[in-house]
């Protein structure tokens, strides 16, 4: 029984937190917001450099060759630094779907290296999102045809931009036609690779909430601190430091949920689904409540577009149904806990 | 990250679970705020003594097997899960002895450990006055050095099980002069010592949970004093980590509680179901006790490597109560009109849900209130200005 983190995990994090602080700083993220791409390839190259790109890539394929227990401390950072969808999507979701095609598959092959250095992006239209992320400038396209899976070049693929409130998120509707050469996995294992690919956006956005919450609180405990009314910082009054404690709980306590969710996807484990779900609403949980204490102890200073809480505030909004809204994660756990098959009370949490 | 038992663990586990089918009582035992009750777990903890049970984390020279955090998860799971009694020394061993090993001498360990282990001595905490509760550095109950004595004069409150127990703990200010949280010392009383009476108090249930302890001219030893005298509330935050912290309240006692509440409302469904937020607050239940073990071995895996518990076991404890109290309201909605029927009239399963809920009431309010555990969180962890 060990639930940590190995130090190399951790080593890797820290970096990655010490870049993204320099290189995506608000005031940029501000810039590229104003683009009518809405990414930047500078930073895309500075963070592929990097190597996050390359993580969950096998070595084999000139990756890092790590899994979902990794990407769950580096979604947290994605989300603390509000980095764009593609990222994620690109080198955690889309090398986790291409990971499980035969290693001489040539579409495997192509495209793991590519993810690895940082020059491709792949865009995923997963049957429970309505929208496509980023869909207008990726390179390829992983589209759903019932159960079938297909890769589509960008040029087959008729999109149409939707604006979101949070404009670092650019989704379209796609229209497109299947074909054979676009066909990846038919039927039954289309299926079951749609079914890991939604745990594995589950918890990619599960990671990047924890990481907004943390920016909120963050922001609003650096605010309180300063902000003084009656004569002193508006952080010494109780009513306020209860709501950002209440915060901070929420943080704590869905991490390990997290990690464990991570931890089973990783491993296939018969529960995934449930655990996924379960850090899913945990996750929400934490930056639902950090946005609304955020903007509370901001005051109207929180419901300017200046101050920059709004930037990760709506982003946590936006994420929140994304890979499945509540209800599908709220029905996943309660099927189990209320069904047939339910291992529950002491000493059921790491049954096997 | 390997989430998986050793073969030792899983053999441990095995072990604890056999023994408890085997020997844990055939019905349950009579409440122990009751005299009858308080001998009857008296006994059960000297069972679970001899068999190295009742303290698994202790050194064995005290009556322990000397097992780490995870084996004591592991002990504590089967120990909810079997449904065995409460336990009823658990002041003294969750509170007192983690204290007696960081800052006892040890002649102090050798003399109240291995009875402790065994609850042949029974342990109150004496922290609480009138004029001091959530404000503890207000105390001011006495105990004035006359040569190799201390002499006693004061009052103490809301001591759990003082009426039954054999010793007291708890803080007292030995340096008349002082204020707050200086010139206090960290003293054990036995609670049959001259001029100590004993004044019982009635809580919700009608029993006599706890009780007023007052001191009269009550001489004892400079010897039980433990750590420095003057350092007691050096000493005493380090038991209130311990409280608030893991130990007091190990995830498995909340799993036990989700499990039984979903059973509850599998046994009610049509009932429950009229009000479908009911169905959901279940499905909460188990997500939060989940949760908390997660967190719990979460932490030990972090201590494991180096980590301190600070302002994390305040999180903890506003985490497990409010659970409590949601999981019982909760148990409280699915019976409905018969929620309020008591154990003692022979309603079995309502009986103990009310007895649940009753004492849920209280978690918020012991070990710290959660208002002033949030305040150790906003300063301690997050750093807002006091």
């Amino acid at each position: 029984m060990d639930f940590t983190f190995t130090d190399d995990q951790l080593t890797f994090r820290e970096a990655i937190s010490r870049f993204l602080m320099t290189e995506a700083a608000p005031e940029l993220l501000r810039e590229i917001w104003e683009t009518d791409v809405g990414r930047s390839a500078a930073l895309r190259g500075k963070i592929a450099e990097q190597g996050l790109t390359a993580l969950s890539v096998p070595e084999a394929f000139g990756g890092l060759g790590m899994n979902d227990i990794a990407w769950s401390l580096m979604t947290q950072e994605l989300g603390y630094y509000a980095i764009p969808d593609s990222l994620a999507d690109t080198a955690y979701v889309a090398a986790g779907l291409l990971n499980r095609l035969a290693d001489d598959h040539p579409v495997k092959a192509s495209l793991l290296p590519r993810i690895a250095d940082g020059s491709v992006r792949l865009a995923i239209g997963h049957p429970v999102n309505p929208l496509v992320a980023d869909a207008a400038l990726a390179e390829w396209l992983i589209l759903a045809h019932g159960d079938d899976v297909h890769v589509v070049p960008r040029a087959q693929v008729d999109v149409q931009a939707s604006a979101s409130i949070d404009a670092s998120r650019r989704l379209s509707q796609v229209s497109w036609a299947p074909s054979p050469d676009t066909l990846l996995v038919a039927g039954d294992a289309g299926r079951a690779l749609w079914a890991e690919t939604l745990n594995r956006g589950a918890l990619s956005v599960a990671g990047q909430l924890l990481g907004l919450a943390q920016r909120m609180l963050d922001l609003s405990v650096d605010y309180v601190a300063q902000r003084k009314q009656f004569g002193k910082p508006i952080g010494s009054f109780q009513a306020v430091k209860h709501h950002l404690a209440d915060v901070a709980s929420k943080i704590e306590f869905a991490k390990p949920v997290l990690y464990r969710a991570a931890h089973a996807l990783a491993k296939g484990e018969v529960r995934a689904d449930v655990y996924v779900s379960q850090a899913r609403l945990a996750c929400c949980d934490a930056s639902w409540l950090a946005a609304r204490q955020g903007i509370q102890v901001h005051g109207a200073m929180g419901y300017t577009w200046e101050v920059d809480l709004q930037m990760f505030m709506k982003r946590a909004w936006s994420l929140d149904p994304g890979w499945g809204d509540r209800a599908l994660h709220k029905s996943r756990v309660a099927a189990y806990v209320l069904g047939d098959n339910a291992r529950l009370g002491p000493g059921s949490t790491f049954e096997e | 990250m390997e989430l998986a038992y050793t073969p030792k663990q899983k053999a441990f586990r095995q072990e604890v679970r056999e023994w408890l089918a085997a020997n844990k009582p055939t019905s349950p035992l009579a409440n122990y705020d009751t005299r009858e009750g308080f001998e009857q777990h008296r006994a059960w903890e000297r069972k679970l003594f001899e068999q190295r049970l009742s303290m698994v984390m202790w050194p064995k020279q005290y009556g322990g097997r000397g097992c780490d955090l995870i084996e004591w998860l592991i002990f504590e799971e089967e120990y909810y899960g079997a449904d065995a009694p409460m336990r009823v020394n658990q002041n003294g061993q969750l509170l007192l002895g983690p204290t007696l090993m960081e800052f006892g001498t040890a002649a102090q360990k050798e003399r109240f450990l291995p009875p402790m282990a065994s609850s042949e001595d029974m342990w109150a905490q004496g922290w609480s006055e009138p004029n001091a509760g959530s404000d503890m550095a207000a105390i001011t109950s006495k105990a004035i050095r006359d040569g190799d004595h201390y002499v006693l004069n004061g009052q103490k409150t809301w001591s759990s099980r003082a009426l039954f127990a054999d010793w007291l703990f708890g803080l007292f200010r030995s340096d008349p002069a002082s204020s707050r949280h200086h010139g206090l010392s960290y003293l054990v009383v036995p609670l049959d010592a001259p001029g100590v009476t004993i004044r019982p108090i009635k809580a919700l249930h009608g029993k006599n949970t706890f009780a007023e302890v007052f001191f009269d001219d009550v001489r004892i030893p400079v010897e039980n004093c433990i750590g420095q005298e003057g350092q007691g509330w050096h000493v005493a935050m380090a038991t209130a980590g311990f409280e608030r912290g893991l130990l007091l309240r190990s995830p498995a006692r909340f799993q036990a509680t989700a499990r039984k509440l979903v059973q509850l409302y599998q046994a009610n469904r049509a009932q429950a179901d009229r009000d479908p937020s009911i169905r959901e607050a279940v499905v909460e239940a188990w997500m939060g006790a989940e949760g908390y073990a997660l967190s719990s071995y979460h932490t030990v895996g972090r201590m494991s490597r180096g980590a301190q518990i600070g302002a994390e076991s305040s999180i903890n404890k506003v985490i497990w109560s409010e659970l409590d109290l949601k999981m019982h309201e909760t148990a409280m909605r699915i019976l409905g009109a018969h929620a309020e029927l008591r154990a003692d009239a022979g309603q079995a399963v309502e009986g103990a849900w009310l007895d649940g809920f009753l004492f849920a009431q209280a978690g918020p309010i012991y070990a710290g209130t959660n208002e002033i555990q949030r305040n150790i969180i906003a300063e301690r962890m997050l750093g807002l200005p006091k």
